[in-house]
């Protein structure tokens, strides 16, 4: 049995929550003169544990503030967790953000060897990748003029034109798929989709079931820093619906 | 350990990325361009020559080629600011990728290092300008010998006194951005310590102390042996290379570990 790609052991996170931010040394000898350093402290994971074989794409569903964000920062290495470990097995492509990796002053055609360096890939890589980059991301006309120029659409098209081009075994997609306008969402969409043909693992955050349906085969729920459901995708986005009917109330 | 290694091979081309990009935007837009590499080192030596030229060089200037002298000084003292400064906010500047993706964070304290020691050895050309000019036209000639190949020595030393310094600063940087404040003063403060505009001869210290305070910093120690060999001919002395080495290899560990320590608190700062 292959092992599987991502295996999260019992990951619990803890934040301060200061209000202010303290980055100057006055405030920090007050604050710790006055205690209140450690003051407001919050879990924002508390012992979650999952496995996720290979080519099983798994939506991540959740209100506001469940610690979705920070349950993918965990997975794509970006924030150690306080307790617990993450074994993840592969390339991991994150699309936490699309265009996060991009320098403003630098012009698309330049942004896509930085961004595919940034995920580790040398230049020659994205080379041979590059025209299906472009292409992709329907930019050919703007492709040497300085990303800051760029909209945030088109921001968002280079950027996942180039996490998708590098075949990633493991995909990260945070809400990555509501940016863009409808033509290019489904567009995404499909290229997602045809990668599940190369075996790809997703983990999908989203709040729209629908899409959650459509792209993933598992899903778990996250509420309050707790995992609360893991399952078939159409069970648990029944459940999600029925909790979310229930806060209504 | 060997992990590390690996990690580093493998996002050997994202430092090679930052380092490309740092050098490619730091003169765009600009109208001279790559040039300014050189322009800039060759219009400040002649104010400071300017300046100070009568000023501090005068007694010393019959014996000594004032011009280069001063720019051997300045051109390490560049270096070693620059460096520092451009690694100190580095990893504050990216955050919004440190924040979003997975990179092994000291690549960028690293690469802005490296991006500005390529500038620096550019703006090597300048000096072999000078050394040229002057030992065709002038009466006091820098006295060029085999000795001038062990001018990697002392830059070597700067190097990796300048990353440690940089990873230091750097993890201080997104705790206390104070700091960045405080090193702007303390870079000048250094200018002035530094034997650069004047040597430390001229200053004709009594105080034993007043002279140990001088000679503990680095910094003379690397133009000291920077000028033996470009400018005076001279192997480098052995004590100024022992020390120099010391005190940068021990700032290099003390930084690796500060960094290392640290690291994983940044996400939460920046």
């Amino acid at each position: 049995m292959a092992q599987p790609a991502i295996k999260v052991e019992n990951v619990s996170v803890l934040f301060n929550l200061n209000n202010e931010k303290i980055d100057n040394l006055k405030e920090y000898f007050i604050k710790l003169v006055t205690r209140k350093l450690h003051y407001n402290e919050f879990w924002a994971l508390q012992d979650i544990s999952f496995t996720i074989e290979k080519s099983d794409r798994v939506g991540v569903l959740g209100f506001n503030g469940a610690g979705k964000s920070t349950l993918l920062k965990v997975v794509s290495g970006v924030l150690k967790p306080t307790k617990g470990k993450v074994e993840v097995h592969g390339v991991i492509a994150p699309m936490l953000e699309l265009g996060a990796g991009f320098d403003m002053n630098y012009s698309g055609r330049e942004n896509i060897y930085l961004y595919g360096a940034t995920m580790g890939y040398p230049r020659k890589y994205i080379q041979e990748r590059y025209d299906e980059i472009v292409r992709f991301s329907e930019l050919e006309k703007f492709i040497d003029v300085p990303v800051k120029n760029y909209s945030s659409g088109m921001k968002a098209r280079l950027g996942f034109a180039i996490a998708s081009a590098v075949e990633p075994e493991v995909l990260i997609l945070d809400e990555v798929l509501s940016v863009g306008d409808a033509k290019f969402k489904k567009k995404s969409e499909q290229k997602i989709i045809s990668m599940f043909d190369k075996g790809v693992t997703v983990l999908f955050v989203s709040h729209n079931t629908e899409q959650v349906r459509r792209i993933c085969n598992k899903a778990i729920i996250l509420d309050k820093g707790k995992l609360i459901a893991q399952g078939e995708v159409n069970e648990i986005c029944d459940k999600y619906i029925e909790l979310a009917a229930e806060k209504k109330k | 350990m060997k992990k590390y290694f690996r990690n580093f091979y493998k996002y050997r081309y994202l430092l090679y990325e930052i380092v490309r990009k740092n050098i490619k935007l730091q003169y765009r837009d600009s109208f001279l361009g790559i040039l300014w590499t050189f322009l800039q080192p060759l219009l400040t030596t002649i104010v400071l020559v300017i300046v100070f030229g009568n000023l501090l060089g005068k007694d010393s200037s019959k014996v000594l080629n004032y011009p280069v002298y001063l720019l051997c000084g300045r051109l390490l003292y560049d270096f070693y600011s620059q460096s520092t400064k451009r690694a100190m906010r580095s990893i504050k500047n990216s955050a919004s990728v440190i924040k979003k993706v997975y990179v092994p964070k000291y690549m960028y304290p690293l690469a802005n290092v490296i991006s500005t020691f390529v500038t620096f050895l550019i703006s090597l050309i300048v000096l072999v300008l000078f050394v040229a000019y002057f030992m065709i036209f002038s009466p006091n000639k820098p006295n060029i010998t085999p000795y001038v190949f062990l001018a990697f020595i002392p830059i070597g030393i700067l190097f990796i006194l300048c990353l440690g310094v940089g990873l230091i600063l750097s993890t201080l940087e997104v705790f206390f951005k104070d700091i960045e404040y405080l090193y702007d003063v303390f870079c000048m403060l250094l200018f002035y310590v530094t034997p650069i505009v004047y040597s430390i001869e001229q200053l004709k210290l009594k105080n034993v102390w007043a002279m140990r305070i001088f000679m503990a910093n680095p910094l003379y120690s690397i133009v000291h042996m920077f000028r033996d060999c470009v400018l005076f001919g001279q192997m480098i002395n052995i004590n100024h290379l022992l020390y120099s080495l010391a005190f940068s290899l021990a700032t290099l560990a003390v930084g690796i570990i500060i960094f290392a320590k640290k690291q994983d608190k940044f996400i939460l700062h920046i």
